[in-house]
């Protein structure tokens, strides 16, 4: 089998020419209280930032994953850019800058009333700030609260100050404090007691400045026996150079609420070369506070140079179910470590980990999990599946499961395996008259069902769509 | 239909293929046979373009629309498109790729190529109806992972069932028989025989007669150190199956001398 993996062209990776407003490079304490005056934050918020920065300062980056991350100069990043004609997001669409609205069109995100995507109410975060969200009378209806986590701090300080930093705080990590005390928007979504959300919530992130980082937050309450289906996706230019991305997402689940977060990540990964892409460094973790609550992350990781993501849960109410689905796609020299931590504090939580690492060319692809049960989580399950492929014989993939049980009537299962895509696979295939490419998709798409299959409809088609064209040409 | 003339091939150093001549027609049926490690299946895969075989020597000529073309021009799956199929003596498993899909992109496939127009995922469900019959097939067995978890008669009846989706112009049938209890192999059998016309051939390859006495062949070869050392009618078979191969490769020693 021949791995001359080609690099598909990346159409998401235009620039929109636009005027913006920049604070001026680097990170000080100057830059904190600036992004926090722009956003006429109260004071404790603020104060929050100010926290999180000099927490910063005497922080060091994580060097234990499996990557091979550069130096990265804080100090010739912008912290701040935004469109500058660009109104409140409270405003109606028509004040939106059309150059805006194009964009997010060609990205497959229709902003207008007209065009917009239906069963889908978008929040559209343009670099440093939400240019648009979309379906929010509808919601409004409801109880539904979805909005840039800007606007939230403005309309409904009450909430954002009581949850806000409650499930990864400040101090939880290098990446983690660096977003908090930056973090320029987000969405925010907040679903009341009993309400089942009637239209998946989806915030589309797309980096379009250069040297900018792109530090968004997104904190997700769902009240008790409420549901809510939340998607995200994510895209930026194309660029030789690197670009960092980190985010931090919270969700709170009461008593009897589920929250479904799914991402289809697709950042730009840099040339076949290795040169450019993004550094998406992002902490993501789920509090199942309440009884019987379910948070389940979803993610296609198909872009980005670097990948250091493990969306988690913390297992607090008893009863509360927890779930981890995941397809990892490296390819060329992407590097990916990612996985997840299931933390079981409640009584009979339970757990489950799928994760499919997918590898081509000279990428790497690791999974890392931590199962953790602590001595309160009596009668605790956990079902763990982490499979690789490789394709080719250059790709490198790993796995580094952690488990640590404190109670013995919990019951933890793990299984694991790496395959090679096999010449009598295709052969087999080909045989029935499928080009190698199709084979391969094929294959690959089978690997991946159990995941895609925990997708929405049409973001599971999309994630099909992605995976098969970043392995267009992977073989021949 | 095919014709191969002094056909050479290896995998790795070890020549398997030592110069193979046969020909076949349409409406012929043809059976390959021969002790363990003769080339049998060898021969099935290189007809069907296996990669990791080279081929040293030799022409394969195959009959498309009354043109001749040369196989080794053609991929693995072009050859399918024009109408070969080889049934596995192992077919692979793939997981999570269900049986349906797998035969329906695989029919649309070759209908594209052939210029036919492809068939709705509905309208397929119906034409595979008749067919699972045929081969007292269940229709959830359409929504099985391909291959995967099958015992090995439901792998066989798979591979007549793909075969009868197909419905190739040449079919080889690599050790159908092997793994088959009595039942599975007369229906297997029923299924390669309805398939039968003068359009078609079929090149069974066996180690044993049992096969023979439920699909009848026309002609008989016995493979030897990958060359055929007797070609007869069917009668052949059954005097293998009473005195064994030995006879045969001692007489063919002989005649090297």
């Amino acid at each position: 089998m021949s791995t001359d993996i080609l690099n598909s062209d990346y159409k998401y990776g235009f620039f929109t020419d636009i005027e913006t407003e920049a604070f001026p490079k680097g990170l000080s304490e100057d830059i904190v209280r600036m992004i926090s005056a722009k956003k006429e934050e109260p004071t404790w918020l603020l104060d929050f930032r100010l926290k999180a920065y000099a927490h910063w300062l005497k922080m060091a980056t994580p060097k234990w994953a499996h990557l091979e991350i550069p130096d990265i100069d804080y100090q010739a990043l912008y912290y701040y850019s935004a469109p500058k004609k660009k109104v409140d997001a409270v405003g109606s669409l028509d004040e939106i800058d059309p150059e805006l609205l194009a964009t997010f069109a060609k990205l497959g995100i229709p902003l207008n009333e007209q065009k917009r995507i239906s069963g889908v109410a978008v929040d559209a975060v343009f670099d440093s700030v939400s240019v648009a969200t979309t379906h929010k009378a509808e919601l409004e209806k409801v109880g539904v609260i979805f909005c840039s986590i800007s606007e939230a701090v403005k309309e409904h300080p009450e909430l954002v100050k009581k949850y806000l930093g409650t499930v990864v705080p400040h101090s939880d990590n290098f990446y983690a404090a660096l977003n908090a005390a930056v973090f320029s928007d987000g969405s925010f979504v907040y679903i009341p007691k009993g309400v089942k959300c009637p239209l998946d919530l989806s915030t589309y992130f797309r980096i379009n400045a250069k040297e900018t980082g792109q530090f968004e937050r997104t904190l997700i309450v769902a009240e008790e026996g409420s549901f809510v289906n939340y998607l995200e996706g994510c895209t930026a230019p194309q660029r030789d150079e690197n670009q960092l991305h980190a985010a931090i997402v919270e969700l709170i689940a009461m008593d009897d609420a589920e929250i479904k977060y799914s991402t289809v990540q697709n950042w730009y990964a840099g040339d076949k070369n290795g040169l450019g892409g993004i550094y998406n460094f992002v902490t993501k973790r789920g509090n199942c506070l309440g009884k019987n609550s379910k948070i389940s992350w979803t993610q296609v990781e198909a872009g980005s140079a670097i990948t250091w993501k493990y969306p988690s849960c913390n297992l607090i109410g008893d009863n509360s179910e927890g779930a981890f689905y995941s397809v990892a796609l490296t390819n060329n020299f992407m590097q990916a470590d990612t996985g997840t931590k299931m933390v079981h504090i409640g009584k009979n939580t339970k757990s489950t980990i799928i994760s499919k690492g997918i590898s081509a060319e000279q990428s790497e692809n690791n999974y890392r999990g931590l199962v953790k049960i602590n001595p309160s989580a009596t009668g605790a399950r956990n079902y763990s599946q982490c499979d690789s492929m490789l394709i080719g014989n250059k790709a490198r993939a790993n796995t580094f499961p952690y488990i640590d049980v404190k109670n013995n009537t919990a019951i933890v299962e793990h299984e694991a395996s790496t395959s090679r895509i096999s010449e009598e696979q295709l052969f087999y295939l080909q045989s029935r008259g499928l080009s190698e490419e199709k084979c391969i998709s094929m294959i690959v798409n089978g690997f991946c069902k159990d995941v895609f299959k925990e997708l929405p409809l049409e973001f599971a088609v999309e994630a099909v769509k992605l995976i098969e064209m970043k392995l267009e040409n992977s073989i021949g | 239909m095919i014709e191969i003339k002094n056909l050479h091939a290896k995998i790795g150093d070890k020549e398997i293929l030592k110069g193979i001549n046969l020909t076949v027609k349409a409406g012929e049926v043809h059976a390959i046979m021969g002790p363990n490690g003769s080339g049998k299946s060898t021969l099935s895969k290189v007809i069907a373009g296996h990669p990791s075989y080279e081929v040293s020597g030799g022409t394969i000529t195959y009959k498309i629309n009354s043109k001749d073309r040369d196989l080794f021009e053609l991929e693995a799956d072009e050859r399918a498109k024009s109408g070969i199929f080889l049934g596995f003596q192992y077919p692979v498993e793939i997981p999570g790729v269900s049986n349906f899909t797998f035969l329906l992109e695989s029919f649309n496939e070759i209908c594209k190529f052939n210029g036919a127009p492809e068939m709705s995922s509905s309208d397929f469900r119906k034409f595979l109806k008749p067919k699972l019959e045929l081969l007292e097939m269940n229709e959830a067995f359409l929504d099985r992972p391909v291959n995967t978890g099958f015992s090995g008669g439901e792998k066989k009846k798979n591979e007549i069932l793909q075969m009868a989706v197909l419905n190739p112009r040449l079919a080889l049938l690599d050790e159908t028989d092997s793994g088959l209890d009595i039942d599975a192999l007369k229906i297997v059998a029923k299924g390669v025989n309805s398939l039968k016309s003068r359009f078609n051939a079929t090149i069974l390859v066996t180690h044993y007669q049992r096969l023979l006495d439920f699909i009848v062949p026309d002609h008989v070869h016995v493979l030897y150190q990958g060359q055929i050392i007797r070609s007869g009618g069917k009668e052949l078979a059954l005097e293998l199956e009473e005195k064994g191969y030995e006879w045969l490769i001692k007489e063919h020693a002989e005649k090297k001398q």
